[in-house]
């Protein structure tokens, strides 16, 4: 139960991912970094950082326990996928 | 000389598609399933390039650098925003659920499985009929970006429309015979040759015009606006409703709903899930920065045209600029194939089959399908020669039309207590109070409705609200009927 719990962190955590890749902090800023302007790379470094987060949710079995599919979850904890 | 090579890069190029299309005609078997899904047999490497490859169209290749160039580089943000971040989310939330239900059922379509789900072949042909309408208007938007295509390439000597009817025509053939294994295989093939291509244009322009850094100061120096984020019309109320419209409508398009039946496994849902960002940046990045930084070059952009082949014509060999144009088309085949072999599944199974021949043979099935897909390639071919708005317009009609089912549907997967008449309640009144919107702009006789409203809000991200509102609230007063069983969308544990 407290594994589910801790899933719950997810949410939150998409909700970021979706809601700051428009680098809203940087509206209207202009500097330019390494010859693009500095709010590209924040879109750049942040899909990036979605990527990463994304397997992290593959892997710590919460998809499979967000469906109701406890068991094919814990399937994935332990073996790692098939 | 020139015109002859660029014209034999992209007809070789079609040939090569087809004949991949050929052999993998060779390997199918002739029941539907294997037609539409593929037998639900596809991998990570292909599901993920046919995703991505049906996604990305004439509205990415072109229209995107095109709005990069006239607006300013935030359509990047906007895109990656959507396709890269939220329709990811959504493959999970929308995705996944119907893998698990669509493998353990059988379903085929979306509307057969909410069909199914609610005991109702109404609601079946309701959301199959509202698919196609939305379809056609996207399909149209493919043979629009070809004519441009080769018009550009060509400078004029093929007209607009011989480049729309050589994708048509060919779009028409390929479907006919590949079915999805097809599709899904060239998809791959055109996937990773956009993204080498569109990588080898952007080092090709830059190192004319000396460095990422030059390329950037001679854009600021001509659109100093374009360095800094937001402004002009990317208005907080355009980012936020092209995002979710377009990301909510793309989980909705028959052909890309469709890849969520036809992986071979969850880990091959999850595999491609994980890299999706990364792959969608790689594709925008290059694509609408060159878009952007044209805007510095002295370049001129004739009234209608594409920024992108214009670019290239100009910093590139003929024969590269071919090479990417073939690479657009190969965007758009790859998009417009699966769009009508999905409007075909949907045409047959959800219309035709349950209103009007129930016991039609397989093999009559087959051959009304293929007659569907040519009447519907054509009709979509001559709307396109009338040019109804530019590509960015077109494709965001119908995203926006798409997006208004998607709410609906989430709530059917994960609300036991939805009813018929919400969902019916749910998709009607929202797309009609759209296709009004819509048509009062081509219609004379109508007054014009707005498409937006507050400085940049899509009218289509209230009518998605009510979508929603509509679902929950006609579900929570009407109770649910005896055909509808909600143990159909149940995932069981196993």
């Amino acid at each position: 139960m407290t594994r589910s719990r801790s899933d719950l962190v997810w949410i939150p955590t998409f909700a970021t991912l979706v809601a700051f890749a428009v680098p809203w902090p940087l509206w209207g800023v202009d500097r330019v970094v390494a010859g693009l302007p500095v709010w590209i790379w924040w879109h750049v470094a942040w899909l990036g950082l979605c990527a990463t987060l994304f397997s992290l949710f593959v892997r710590s079995g919460a998809w499979e326990r967000g469906m109701g599919r406890e068991g094919a979850a814990a399937a994935e904890r332990g073996g790692g996928g098939r | 000389m020139t015109l002859g090579l660029s014209l034999g890069v992209v007809v070789g190029y079609l040939v090569v598609a087809l004949a991949l299309g050929l052999i993998a005609y060779r390997v199918s078997e002739t029941t539907a399933e294997d037609y539409y899904l593929a037998s639900r047999s596809i991998g990570t490497l292909v599901l993920l390039f046919t995703t991505f490859a049906t996604l990305l169209s004439a509205f990415t290749f072109f229209g995107g650098p095109n709005l990069a160039y006239a607006a300013g580089p935030e359509w990047l943000v906007v895109m990656g925003t959507l396709d890269g971040v939220l329709f990811a989310v959504l493959w999970y939330v929308i995705g996944y659920k119907q893998w698990l239900i669509g493998s353990r059922n059988g379903y085929v379509t979306l509307g057969e499985m909410l069909g199914d789900r609610f005991g109702s072949t109404g609601l079946r042909a309701l959301v199959a009929g509202v698919s196609l309408l939305w379809l056609f208007p996207y399909v149209m938007l493919q043979q629009m970006g070809a004519g441009e295509a080769l018009v550009g390439l060509t400078d004029g000597v093929v007209p607009y429309w011989g480049g729309a009817a050589l994708i048509t025509a060919f779009m028409i053939l390929y479907v006919t015979v590949a079915g999805l294994r097809g599709v899904a295989w060239t998809d791959t093939l055109q996937g990773l040759f956009m993204l080498s291509i569109v990588w080898v244009a952007a080092a090709w322009v830059l190192s004319a015009v000396g460095g990422v850094g030059a390329a950037t100061g001679a854009m600021l120096e001509a659109r100093p606006e374009f360095g800094s984020f937001g402004g002009g019309t990317y208005t907080p109320g355009f980012i936020i409703s092209t995002a979710i419209t377009i990301a909510f409508g793309v989980t909705m398009f028959p052909q890309i709903n469709q890849r969520f039946f036809v992986a071979k496994s969850a880990a091959t849902l999850k595999r491609s899930f994980a890299l999706w960002p990364v792959l969608v940046l790689l594709l925008f990045l290059p694509a609408f920065m060159l878009g952007a930084w044209a805007a510095g070059m002295p370049i001129e952009v004739p009234e209608g045209a594409n920024v992108l082949p214009v670019v290239l014509n100009e910093y590139a060999p003929a024969w590269f600029a071919a090479l990417v144009i073939a690479g657009a088309m190969a965007a758009m085949m790859s998009s417009s194939d699966s769009m009508l072999l999905s409007g075909s599944s949907y045409f047959t199974r959800d219309l035709y089959r349950p209103l009007v021949d129930a016991d039609a043979s397989e093999r009559r099935e087959a051959w009304i399908a293929r007659i569907g897909v040519a009447a519907f390639a054509t009709l979509a071919f001559v709307a396109s020669l009338f040019r109804p708005g530019t590509l960015i317009e077109v494709g965001d009609t119908a995203f926006s039309g798409f997006a208004l089912l998607a709410l609906p549907v989430i709530c059917a997967l994960y609300w036991p207590r939805t009813t018929r008449t919400g969902m019916v309640a749910g998709i009607a009144v929202p797309q009609a109070a759209y296709l009004l919107v819509v048509l009062s702009s081509v219609l004379p006789l109508v007054p014009t409705l707005p498409r937006t409203v507050f400085g940049g809000w899509d009218v289509a991200l209230g009518l998605m609200v009510l979508s929603g509102a509509l679902t929950v609230g006609v579900s929570l007063v009407t109770a649910p009927t005896a055909d509808g069983d909600a143990s159909r969308f149940a995932v069981v544990s196993d």
